[in-house]
């Protein structure tokens, strides 16, 4: 706990201590010794800082709670919600947000009417399906929340509240909890709420939450003939050993325990060559990189391997030997294009066209 | 640093304690020390004119040539010893590097090996991941800034201090702002806390499944962290003592994470924290400005941290209600799964380990409780049958890293390691079996079970588990 000179501060700590014995018993004590003088103006920190206006407030107080408090007003329909998906959802959630390529799949067809009228999704207890979002939420505040803060993946905080409803609905639709000519709104969404497949399916009865939570599993600290048989039942197997790079490059060269080459099979003898020493990656020199990382391009390209978006690797060659291809590329990347790699790209014109040339110079060149 | 500068620093320390002589005896005596005393004295009185520059000059030439005459003769004959003592290295006989460069300092360019490093297969994108602290590494309590492990639900941004700002809204008599200057104008402390990943040895539910400490347990570091304890910034807006219950915190990122904290806990320990080891936080780790919310899992203390919403109910979050919820053997998932309960790890020796040879060794670890302090690890090398109380080692603070140490005598057979804890609230650290029994294999988060290394007869450590 902390030491500060307010008197209700004080007050409220023991009133605290009352309640909760662990946390005192843990807390770090900084009284300061009996003989010390504190500063006469120690508790003058009361002027710092301003009032938040309005605006201020309004402008970033976006959170929406379960009992819809923060929710703005206004509605979207399933079929809005359907085409703003194909736009800007579907190259990483998939036309029917069940896509498991980039993300966990947001819908699959595991909910069924008896769950709805339930409140309670019993596929949960399969470990053989997938758990989906529509499957494990049970409030739809937070699935607008989510959508309106942090959607879409590289541009969040992009949508209008209405655009919002409409993917809401849209993503409810698929999980036929809503038809398809419904229209969300703040008026109806409660009455979505009272459908939400997995309504009853949280528990906050654990002791893992609060400051005096008590434990659910208990051991006791026996010190001597605790096991009688000990049994190893798992391992991990020597087609797998490798699978995490070789280990003997993650490992000190010098500790007394170095890494095993996990290049050589189990139990061979250690390597009397030079310890490896891996190389520090090369570090990212280049402006078009930076330019690429700035501009959210890497939410959707990656250098070697293909995204939403193909690798980078990949335009390079399909271009290397094209003739105007930097006036080519910028061109693309200002502007966006589709259909040359099967999707859609949309247009960058935040970049200027020296910084796109820039891009497509280093695409290019590398 | 030049290597000379030492040299002489350890050879003057053992003239004025002679109880070190023994010990110190092997060290090469640097040239300066073959100056006979009429001579120290005099320089120091008279400083080095031409003619005690060229006595120096003679007394150098004179050591220098007795300490290479042995050496010669013994790169001949190699058996003498070890060529790494008889042969001096290139670094011994060299000018090194100037001051400030670089100006920032850097590991040693063979510590390379020790990375944060990705899981491979575990995220699909290289935003929405993890980066994994390389416990097996690392010593002490203290994780270095730079390996400090990294969750990010939408990247990381390193945001301008200028322009970043801090609101309190909600729940208060007057809703604040405050910039960055305004809050490091504030009363500040400085703590050491841990920050676990409520995910942190979640790919360990079923089986064993990756190889090494790095993997199983490095979603977790342990920094210094200084900043404005978040209950004077309640105070100062003002909240409303009979109605606020909980606490929204939400981070300046595209992200935007949110985390409910309840108004207890908000009160207790929770820092505004801007410092981190000394320096501001790191980009990766919110910089400029987090929460820490000590004992709990790491995604509450949230990173570029832009507002503190008061509430009277929970808001259930993304990360809250669809992310970080604890799935139970009856269908049923936990929310707000907070608390880091105590557990500890081996962390040398440990998987994709090999020990070299038989012998002593310093087995050493790591524990931790989100309840309180660590007030005792028990160590095991036959599978939990039989346990050892380790020593904890340096200061043992409540919701932070401890380090303990047991030692060993591997006789070469096989062993099976294991480290378990027990807090200051009296519970101990469970056996996988048992905290299945409760929660099943399919929580995903807050597995705090009993780590198992076994020791093959080849010396090569792997991670297992034992029934």
């Amino acid at each position: 706990m902390f030491k500060l000179p307010k008197l209700e501060w004080r007050a409220l700590i023991a009133a605290t201590a009352v309640t909760t014995v662990a946390s005192v018993l843990t807390a770090c004590d900084t009284e300061a010794p009996l003989n010390s003088v504190s500063s006469p103006w120690q508790s003058s920190y009361e002027s710092v800082g301003r009032s938040a206006t309005p605006a201020e407030i309004a402008s970033w107080d976006i959170d929406v709670r379960p009992d819809f408090t923060g929710l703005p007003a206004g509605s979207g329909s399933v079929e809005d919600g359907e085409s703003l998906w194909m736009e800007r959802c579907a190259s990483c959630h998939g036309d029917f947000a069940d896509s498991n390529k980039f993300f966990s799949p947001l819908v699959s067809g595991n909910i069924t009417e008896a769950d709805i009228a339930a409140g309670h999704v019993a596929s949960l207890n399969d470990s053989t399906r997938v758990r989906t979002t529509l499957m494990k939420v049970a409030t739809v505040s937070t699935l607008w929340d989510y959508i309106n803060r942090a959607m879409p993946w590289n541009a969040p905080k992009t949508l209008s509240s209405d655009e919002v409803y409409s993917l809401v609905a849209y993503l409810l639709s698929l999980a036929y909890i809503v038809d398809y000519d419904f229209v969300l709104s703040n008026e109806n969404i409660a009455e979505v709420q009272a459908l939400l497949p997995n309504r009853n399916g949280m528990t906050q009865e654990h002791g893992l939450w609060k400051v005096d939570g008590l434990a659910d599993v208990n051991n006791t600290d026996c010190m001597n003939n605790c096991e009688q048989a000990v049994k190893v039942e798992s391992f991990i197997p020597d087609f797998a050993r490798n699978a995490h790079g070789n280990l003997q490059q993650q490992m000190r060269v010098f500790d007394p325990f170095q890494g095993i080459d996990t290049t050589q099979s189990k139990g061979a003898a250690p390597s009397t060559s030079a310890q490896v020493i891996a190389e520090p990656k090369a570090q990212a020199a280049n402006p078009a990189l930076d330019l690429l990382n700035d501009n959210g391009c890497m939410g959707c390209h990656q250098l070697d391997s293909k995204l939403v978006g193909p690798a980078f690797s990949d335009v390079t060659e399909k271009y290397i030997d094209h003739p105007d291809a930097t006036a080519y590329l910028a061109r693309k990347i200002r502007e966006g294009g589709s259909g040359v790699w099967g999707g859609f790209m949309p247009p960058m014109p935040q970049l200027s066209q020296e910084q796109a040339e820039q891009i497509a110079q280093w695409l290019v060149n590398k | 640093m030049s290597e000379k500068k030492i040299t002489i620093q350890t050879f003057q320390a053992s003239e004025h304690n002679p109880t070190h002589t023994a010990p110190l005896g092997h060290l090469q005596h640097a040239p300066e020390s073959f100056l006979d005393a009429n001579t120290i004295s005099d320089i120091s009185q008279n400083g080095i004119d031409s003619s005690r520059r060229r006595l120096l000059r003679g007394s150098f030439a004179a050591a220098t040539a007795a300490m290479l005459m042995p050496v010669i003769s013994q790169q001949a004959r190699a058996e003498e010893g070890d060529p790494d003592i008889l042969n001096l290295p290139p670094w011994s006989k060299m000018l090194g590097k100037s001051v400030a460069s670089p100006s920032y300092g850097q590991p040693s360019k063979y510590e390379a090996n020790i990375q944060r490093r990705q899981s491979p297969g575990l995220t699909q994108t290289d935003q929405a991941s993890v980066s994994f602290s390389p416990l097996q590494g690392m010593f002490g309590m203290i994780t270095a800034s730079g390996l400090h492990f990294e969750r990010h639900h939408q990247g990381w941004v390193d945001v301008d201090p200028r322009r970043h700002r801090l609101m309190i809204n909600g729940l208060v008599n007057s809703p604040k702002v405050f910039t960055m200057e305004d809050l490091m104008r504030l009363p500040s402390v400085s703590r050491i806390h841990f920050i676990e990943c409520g995910a942190n040895t979640g790919m360990e539910w079923g089986n064993a499944a990756v190889p090494t400490v790095q993997y199983t347990h490095g979603m977790l570091s342990c920094s210094e962290f200084t900043g404005v304890p978040l209950s004077l910034l309640l105070e100062m807006a003002g909240y409303d003592k009979a109605k606020a219950k909980y606490i929204l915190a939400e981070g300046a990122d595209g992200s935007a994470m949110t985390r409910t904290i309840d108004l207890e806990r908000a009160l207790d320990d929770v820092i505004v924290a801007y410092g981190m080891n000394g320096e501001m936080l790191r980009p990766e780790n919110g910089y400029p400005l987090r929460l820490v919310v000590p004992g709990v899992q790491g995604v509450s203390s949230v990173k570029w941290l832009r507002r503190i919403e008061v509430g009277d109910q929970p808001y259930a979050t993304k990360d809250e209600a669809i992310h970080y919820i604890d799935l139970m053997p009856d269908g049923q998932h936990r929310q707000y799964t907070s608390i880091q309960e105590a557990k500890s790890v081996i962390t040398n020796p440990s998987g994709g380990q090999r020990l070299m040879s038989q012998g002593f060794y310093n087995v050493t670890g790591l524990a931790w409780s989100g309840r309180g302090t660590v007030k005792k690890v028990d160590v095991s090398f036959d599978g939990g049958r039989n346990w050892y109380t380790a020593n904890l080692e340096g200061a043992v603070l409540p919701k932070a890293l401890t380090r303990f140490n047991i030692g060993w005598v591997w006789d070469g057979k096989p062993a099976i390691l294991q480290s378990r804890v027990t807090d200051s609230t009296g519970y101990v650290q469970p056996m996988k079996r048992q905290l299945k029994e409760v929660r099943g294999s399919r929580s995903v988060y807050h597995n705090n079970a009993i780590q198992s290394w076994r020791v093959n007869e080849s010396g090569e450590v792997e991670n297992v588990q034992t029934a």
